[in-house]
């Protein structure tokens, strides 16, 4: 399994994913955002958290316009599977492989700390390591996590299981609570919080690492 | 030519920012403040010299970069 993690000026989860997705036996190569193409292979792509060019304009949408993304892009479109978390998310709703959008928190304060999070659907490669309404804890460290979308999108996300976290106490004011979603093909999944940095045991718990496991594992089988 | 676009949040998008404004408006005195809504300018100087065409070209930087039209709407003036 050889998963890609892209890296953008102001990225700041960049190793914590490779190191995530290498304890869980996959082959990672960094790829810088100037780059146009991706190494030979790549089984999945990850989009790290940070602050992707400073935020500027709207997070995520200078990185989602960089030349990298293109290839992001088409990985996609072709079915392979992408990875996005935190400014991750927010670049992969900037590019449009996500609906939706993360608007500022509704109290306007950063907010770091670990939440619990109740998982929606055990029907994708990220998540089959979980039971459906399994209570996990990953972290979160962000600004903009505040989920939108307009009604008729929130009824599909729900109605096709495409919800893949939620909160238990919404800390951002999230629609429907909504913390992770899944694409159509359930194979590009962004979300907010952070499983690659509660993934050993150093980090005060693993939560996160059944999420890299159960995805290098399926992807390989594939 | 210059182009100047205004890129705010559409009706019905929460902004907490504004509500914040209001907010310390009212703290400062300032009464009867109903509403505030926060939102962009951004100024472009262009080398076009066709109103239409720079009109033209700057919907489509809108359209791709300028605004995320899931939650934000925006207008153009040329000058």
């Amino acid at each position: 399994m050889h998963a890609a993690v892209i890296v953008f000026p102001g990225s700041n989860c960049d190793r914590d994913m490779a190191v995530a997705l290498e304890r869980a036996g996959a082959k990672v190569s960094m790829v810088w955002h100037k780059d146009t193409a991706l190494p030979e292979g790549i089984d999945l792509i990850g989009v790290p958290g940070g602050f992707s060019f400073g935020d500027y304009l709207r997070c995520g949408a200078i990185a989602a316009n960089s030349p990298i993304c293109r290839s992001v892009v088409a990985h996609a479109e072709k079915g392979g599977y992408v990875l996005g978390i935190c400014n991750g998310f927010q670049v992969l709703t900037e590019t449009g492989l996500l609906p939706g959008v993360l608007l500022r928190n509704a109290a306007l304060k950063y907010i770091c700390k670990p939440v619990g999070l109740t998982v929606q659907t055990a029907d994708s490669a990220f998540t089959s390591g979980y039971e459906p309404g399994q209570t996990v804890t990953f972290p979160i460290a962000h600004h903009d996590g505040n989920y939108f979308a307009d009604a008729e999108t929130l009824k599909h996300l729900h109605g096709e299981a495409r919800v893949a976290f939620t909160y238990n106490a919404n800390p951002n004011g999230s629609a429907d609570d909504i913390a992770g979603v899944l694409s159509e093909n359930r194979r590009v999944l962004g979300m907010m919080p952070h499983p690659e940095r509660m993934a050993e045991e150093a980090h005060g718990g693993t939560d996160g690492a059944a999420m890299f496991d159960s995805v290098v594992a399926q992807v390989v089988a594939a | 030519m210059k182009a100047r676009v205004h890129v705010m949040l559409k009706n019905g998008v929460l902004d907490p920012q504004g509500e914040a404004v209001r907010h310390a408006l009212g703290q400062l005195g300032f009464d009867g403040v109903e509403g505030v809504r926060q939102g962009k300018v951004i100024e472009l100087d262009l080398a076009e010299t066709d109103a239409d065409k720079a009109r033209d070209t700057v919907t489509q930087m809108c359209e791709k970069l300028l605004a995320n039209t899931v939650i934000e709407s925006y207008s153009v003036e040329v000058s």
